[in-house]
C-alpha cells in the first residue's frame, strides 16, 4: 500500500507492506539509520521518534498508521546548529556507546513538551499541572529509555540543564 | 597538554545527530543476503531428522545450510578445544544453531528459520551446578586448586569458625546494539568483514580458518560497537563466520544480526556461580585460615571459561592479606548457553565471595564490617614521592622486548626526546619492601586502600549515617535501611601473558594533520579519545588535530581483544611509541633547520621549539616531508614484568592493581522485598586520569551495571533448560530511576606506581565491583530484621530478600 510520511520536513511516498513497522520504514525504506532497533519490543526506547510532536516507540507502531503524519527523528532535531538538548548531551557526557542516544534525545524532546503542556506522570502529586522537572519526575518520565552503559547521571544532568532553562 | 583534559567522547557530535554508524546502519549493498539460524528446541540430544523443505520454499529464501553443507567444521570457539561447530546435529543447549538460512531480507530469513521440521533423540540435560557436580561434567578433568600456607591448620586452630555458601546469578550483557556482522566478498577470494566485535583479530583468524583462507585474505574493520561489556569478545564469531560462509559460497554480501530474543538465547552470559566457604578467624575478625570453593557454571562449551574461572580465583582474596587459604575451582559443563566474558571477567564472582565471608564474620562478631575489613587489609604502600614512584621497577620480564616502550611518562610537561632513563640500582643493599603476597604469590606493593577507606568514610559521613540507619531501624515499621562499605582491588593485565601487547599506526601528513589507528576497539568507553589525547600530547598539539579511524586488521595486525580493562594502557603506549618515533625524526629535521641539537627540540603549543626559536607543527611536518623523511610509524608495546603459571597458580599475572571503595545506603520494604538505593559515595583510583570526564562516566556506569547484576537482573531457566528471561520485558536492567538518588563519585588523585601511560590506571572493569556495597547494604538491611545472619543470595530480587529476612528472623 502507499503511505505518505513527512520525515524531518521532507515528504516521502512509500510503497510498503501493511505490516511494516514505522521503525523499519524509517531505517530500511527511507534510509535514515539514526533511530535504532534495540529490542524490537518497545521496551528499550532506542527507536523513539516524534510523531506530530509526541514521542512514540517506532518499533511498536505500523507505518500504515501514520499516513500523513509529521515525523521527527534524531536526524531532524537539528538544522545544522545543535538543539539545546543535543549540545547539553555533549556537555554533560550523556552517552558512552551512543546507541540509545537518538532515542534518549527524541524522548527527552517530547518529554519536555509534555511537562510544559501540563501532562501528569505516575509520580505526580496531582492530575493538575504545572509540574516541575524534579529528579523524580524526570526519572519516571525517562524510564522508558534504557542506557546499558548507565550514563543516567549525564543524561539527567543534560535534560535538566535544558528543562530548567525552558 | 591534551592528556588529563575532560574532553567529550570522540564521536559526541555524531551520536547526538544520529550520524554515528554501527554495523546494521551500513548502506545496504545490492544483492545482500540476510541470515538467520534455525535453533534447536531441546537442550541436549541428537537431531534425527531434519525436514527443511518448508524453509527452502519460504518467500525470499535463497539457500539453506546444514552442518553437512559447510566447507568444514567452521569452528567458532575462542578456546583451544575447537568445540563450537557453526552448525551441528549434536545439540548441547537449547537454541543451538542447527541450520542456517540466507534470504533476501532479515524478516524473510527469520520467518523461514522457524519452519524447520526437526525430530530429536532427546537426552537428559545437565543444567544446574549440582547436577554437573554429581555427573562430574566439567572442563579440565578435575578442580583447579591453589593453596597458600596451611589453611586446614589455620581453620582448626582458630578461636572461631564459621561456614556458609553464596549463590550468585549470571548476567545478560544486553549491549543495546545486538550482535551484528557483514561480510563483503572482494576480488580474488578476499573478504571484508565489518563486525560489532571487541576482537577483530580473532574474527579474522576464525573466518580464515573456517574457509581455509590465510589471515591475510581477510580484513576486519570495526568502527564502533553499541556496547560490548565482554559480550562481544568471542560471541561475534558465529555471525562473522556464518556471513563469510554465505558470502564465499554465493559471491554476494551477507549480513546477520541477532534479534534481541535470539541474542539472549544464543549468546553466553556472565558465569553464575556458587561460593562455599569455611573460615577460621580471631576475635578481631582477622582471618587465620580459609577454605573457599568456587563452583562456576560454564555452559556447553569452553569459550573463555578457564581464564574467567582463573580470574575468580585471582580475586578470591579481594583486598585481604590472608595467611592461609585454599581456593578450589570447579569449571562445570552444563547444557546451557556458553558463559563468556563479562566486565570483571570472574573478578566480581571471586570478590563477592570474599566480601560475603568478611560480612558473615563481622555479623558473627557483632562488629562493624568496615573494621573487620581494615583488620584484614594488605599493608599500605609507602606514600609516593612527588616525582614518580619510590622504587622504580626493574624489568624482570624473562624475554627481552625487541622494542622498548616509551621511556618515561612523568606528568611534568617535558616532552623532549632523548632523555633516556637509566636502569635503577636494585642490588643487595637496596631497601626491600615488606613482602606481602597474594594467594598466588604476587607481591602487593601498591596497596592504597587504607587511605582511600579513611577518606571515603569521612566524605560519606559513614559513622553518623550508620547511627542514623540504626535509629531508623530501631523505630520499627515495615521499612528498613542498610548501609555498607566495600573495597575493590582489581588486577590489571590479561592473565594469558602473551595477550598483553598492542600496536598502533600513526601518520603525520605534510599539512600537520595526524591520523591514528590502533588495535583497540571503541565500545563507548572513550578509548579512541584517550589514545588520541595521548598521541596529541606526544606531539604537543591539541587532540582535535588527531583523526581517529576504525580499527582495521589491515592496518594494525595481531591485536588482542579490547578487554581486561587494558585498552588505554596497551594502545595508549603503542600509539605513544609510534608518535615518539615520528617525533624523533621531526626533531632531527627541525634541529638542522634551526641549527641546534635534536635533543633540545621541544613539541609544545602546536609548535616545535628549539631554544628561543620555533616553527609551527605544520611547518615542521612540511620540512620533514621535504627532507624526504618518513612521517609514518608503527608503534608497539608489551606490558613488562609479567610471568604467570596458571596451573600452579604462581607468579605475577598483573602489572598493577586498581583500587576503589564505595559506601551505599539502601531502603527496603520488608513486606514486599522492594528496595532502592538511596545514596552512593565512591572514591576510585584511576591513577593520573587521562580524561576525568570519561573516567567518571565509566565509574558511574560500572556501578549501576554492577548493581543491576546484584539486584534486579535475574536469569531464569526452566526445567528443560530453556531461558525464560529472553527479552527486556522479563529481564530487568537498570533504568534511569534505578540509579542512586544521591550519587557522589570522586577520583582518587594519585599516580600509578607502575609505569603506565602518563601514570594512568585502567578503569573499565574495576568500578563494576563497587556495586558489591549495594548488595551488602541490602544484606545489612535484612540483618536488621532479626538476630540470625540473613545469607542473602544474589541477585537480591524481592524473592531473595524476603527469604533472607525470614532467615534473619530465624523462621
Amino acid at each position: 500500500m502507499q503511505i505518505d510520511l513527512t520525515i524531518n520536513q521532507k515528504s516521502y511516498s512509500l510503497e510498503l507492506d501493511s505490516r511494516v513497522t514505522l521503525l523499519d520504514a524509517i531505517r530500511e525504506h527511507v534510509g535514515l539509520t539514526g533511530s535504532k532497533k534495540g529490542c524490537d519490543h518497545g521496551q528499550c526506547g532506542a527507536c523513539t521518534v516524534l510523531v506530530n510532536g509526541r514521542r512514540i516507540n517506532a518499533c511498536l507502531s505500523l507505518a500504515a498508521m501514520h499516513d500523513g503524519d509529521e515525523i521527527t527523528t534524531v536526524e531532524g532535531l537539528s538544522d545544522g546548529e545543535l538543539s539545546p538538548l543535543q549540545a547539553a548531551f555533549i556537555k554533560e557526557d550523556g552517552f558512552q556507546c551512543g546507541y540509545c542516544t537518538p532515542g534518549q534525545l527524541c524522548s527527552a524532546t517530547g518529554m519536555l513538551q509534555e511537562i510544559s503542556e501540563g501532562w501528569p506522570s505516575h509520580v505526580s502529586d496531582s492530575l493538575d499541572g504545572p509540574y516541575e522537572l524534579s529528579e523524580a519526575e524526570l526519572s519516571e518520565r525517562m524510564s522508558g529509555n534504557l542506557c546499558r552503559c548507565s550514563c543516567y547521571p549525564g543524561i539527567n544532568a543534560a535534560i535538566r540543564s535544558v528543562g530548567e532553562k525552558a | 597538554m591534551s592528556v588529563a583534559k575532560p574532553l567529550p567522547h570522540d564521536s559526541a557530535r555524531l551520536h547526538v545527530t544520529g550520524q554515528a554508524t554501527y554495523v546494521d546502519d551500513l548502506p545496504m549493498q545490492p544483492g545482500t543476503l540476510h541470515l538467520a539460524f534455525g535453533m534447536a528446541q531441546i537442550a541436549r540430544g541428537r537431531v534425527q531428522e531434519m525436514d527443511l523443505d518448508a524453509v527452502r520454499a519460504a518467500p525470499g529464501v535463497v539457500r539453506v545450510w546444514t552442518a553437512e553443507d559447510l566447507p568444514g567444521p567452521c569452528d567458532c570457539s575462542a578456546s583451544p578445544l575447537h568445540d563450537e561447530p557453526l552448525l551441528t546435529d549434536e545439540v548441547l543447549y537449547d537454541g543451538q544453531p542447527i541450520f542456517l538460512v540466507a534470504a533476501t531480507s532479515h524478516l524473510a530469513a527469520r520467518k523461514a528459520a522457524r519452519l524447520g521440521k526437526i525430530t530429536y533423540a532427546e537426552e537428559t540435560p545437565i543444567l544446574t551446578i549440582d547436577e554437573a557436580l554429581a555427573a562430574s561434567s566439567r572442563f579440565e578433568g578435575g578442580p583447579i586448586v591453589w593453596e597458600k600456607g596451611a589453611p586446614d591448620d589455620g581453620i582448626a586452630s582458630a578461636p572461631r569458625r564459621l561456614s556458609g555458601s553464596l549463590t550468585m546469578g549470571g548476567q545478560e550483557h544486553f549491549y543495546l546494539e545486538g550482535q551484528a556482522a557483514q561480510v563483503t566478498p572482494l576480488e580474488a577470494e578476499e573478504l571484508l568483514v565489518q563486525a560489532s566485535t571487541q576482537h577483530p583479530t580473532e574474527i579474522q583468524h576464525k573466518v580464515a580458518e573456517a574457509l581455509g583462507l590465510n589471515m591475510g585474505d581477510v580484513r576486519v574493520e570495526m568502527r564502533r560497537m553499541g556496547g560490548g561489556f565482554g559480550g562481544k569478545e568471542s560471541q561475534g564469531n558465529w555471525l562473522a563466520i556464518a556471513c563469510a560462509v554465505v558470502a564465499a559460497a554465493t559471491g554476494r554480501p551477507a549480513r546477520m544480526r541477532y534479534d534481541r530474543d535470539d541474542d539472549m538465547v544464543l549468546t553466553g552470559k556472565r558465569h553464575d556461580a556458587r561460593v562455599d566457604y569455611e573460615v577460621g578467624f580471631d576475635d578481631d575478625g582477622r582471618v587465620l585460615g580459609l577454605d573457599v570453593t568456587q563452583l562456576i557454571r560454564c555452559g556447553w562449551s569452553m569459550d573463555l571459561s578457564l581464564p574467567v574461572a582463573d580470574r575468580a580465583m585471582l580475586h578470591a582474596d579481594s583486598s585481604y592479606d590472608l595467611p592461609a587459604i585454599r581456593i578450589t575451582s570447579h569449571r562445570l559443563k552444563t547444557n546451557t548457553a556458553s558463559n563468556t566474558a563479562y566486565r570483571g571477567f570472574g573478578g566480581p564472582q571471586g570478590m563477592l565471595g570474599m566480601e560475603r565471608i568478611i560480612d558473615h564474620i563481622a555479623h558473627e562478631l557483632g562488629r562493624d564490617p568496615v573494621e573487620v575489613r581494615r583488620a584484614n587489609y594488605y599493608a599500605e604502600a609507602p606514600p609516593l614521592r612527588e616525582h614518580g614512584p619510590d622504587k622504580p621497577e626493574v624489568d624482570d620480564t624473562p624475554d627481552t622486548p625487541d622494542r622498548e616502550a616509551p621511556d618515561s611518562f612523568s606528568r611534568a610537561d617535558e616532552v623532549s626526546s632523548g632523555t633516556g632513563r637509566g636502569r635503577p640500582f636494585a642490588g643487595e643493599h637496596s631497601p626491600k619492601p615488606k613482602a606481602q603476597t597474594t594467594p598466588y604469590g604476587m607481591e602487593v606493593t601498591d596497596f592504597i586502600l587504607h587511605e582511600i577507606t579513611a577518606k571515603l568514610l569521612e566524605s560519606s559521613d559513614y559513622a553518623a549515617r550508620k547511627r542514623a540507619v540504626a535509629e531508623f531501624n530501631t523505630a520499627g515499621g515495615a521499612l528498613r535501611k542498610g548501609l555498607a562499605f566495600s573495597p575493590v582491588k582489581f588486577g590489571i593485565s590479561f592473565t594469558l601473558t602473551h595477550l598483553n601487547q598492542a600496536g598502533a599506526l600513526v601518520h603525520v601528513y605534510q599539512d600537520g594533520s595526524i591520523r591514528l589507528n590502533h588495535g583497540g576497539t571503541e565500545m563507548g568507553q572513550g578509548l579512541n579519545q584517550k589514545v588520541a589525547q595521548v598521541t596529541a600530547a606526544r606531539f604537543g598539539v591539541e587532540a582535535s588535530r588527531v583523526r581517529i579511524t576504525a580499527t582495521d586488521t589491515g592496518k594494525v595486525p595481531n591485536t588482542s581483544a579490547t578487554a581486561a580493562s587494558s585498552g588505554a594502557d596497551l594502545n595508549g603506549m603503542a600509539a605513544a611509541n609510534a608518535a615518539d618515533t615520528i617525533r624523533e625524526r621531526m626533531a632531527e629535521v627541525v634541529a638542522k633547520h634551526l641549527q641546534g641539537e635534536p635533543e633540545e627540540v621541544r613539541f609544545e603549543d602546536s609548535r616545535v621549539h628549539l631554544g628561543g626559536a620555533s616553527v609551527s607543527f605544520e611547518e615542521a611536518a612540511k620540512l620533514t616531508y621535504e627532507s624526504r623523511v618518513s612521517l609514518s610509524a608503527s608503534g608497539f608495546y608489551k606490558t613488562p614484568h609479567l610471568h604467570w603459571d596458571r596451573l600452579k597458580g604462581q607468579g605475577r599475572p598483573f602489572f598493577y592493581f586498581a583500587y576503589g571503595a564505595a559506601v551505599t545506603e539502601v531502603l527496603l520494604d520488608t513486606r514486599t522485598g522492594e528496595n532502592r538505593i538511596l545514596r552512593t559515595d565512591i572514591l576510585h583510583d584511576v591513577g593520573a586520569s587521562l580524561n576525568p570526564a570519561i573516567d567518571i562516566g565509566q565509574i558511574e556506569g560500572a556501578y549501576v551495571q554492577g548493581a543491576g547484576w546484584l539486584t534486579t537482573e535475574e536469569l531464569a531457566w526452566d526445567g528443560k533448560g530453556r531461558l525464560r528471561t529472553h527479552a527486556p520485558s522479563t529481564y530487568k536492567i537498570p533504568a534511569c530511576s534505578d540509579r542512586p538518588e544521591e550519587f557522589n563519585v570522586t577520583l582518587h588523585s594519585g599516580e600509578n606506581r607502575s609505569e603506565t601511560i602518563y601514570r594512568s590506571k585502567a578503569v573499565g572493569e574495576p568500578p563494576f565491583m563497587l556495586a558489591i556495597s549495594a548488595f551488602l547494604a541490602l544484606s545489612n538491611a535484612c540483618a536488621a530484621c532479626g538476630p540470625a545472619y540473613p545469607a542473602l543470595e544474589a541477585p537480591a530480587t524481592p524473592e531473595h530478600v524476603l527469604e533472607a529476612i525470614r532467615r534473619a528472623r530465624g523462621a
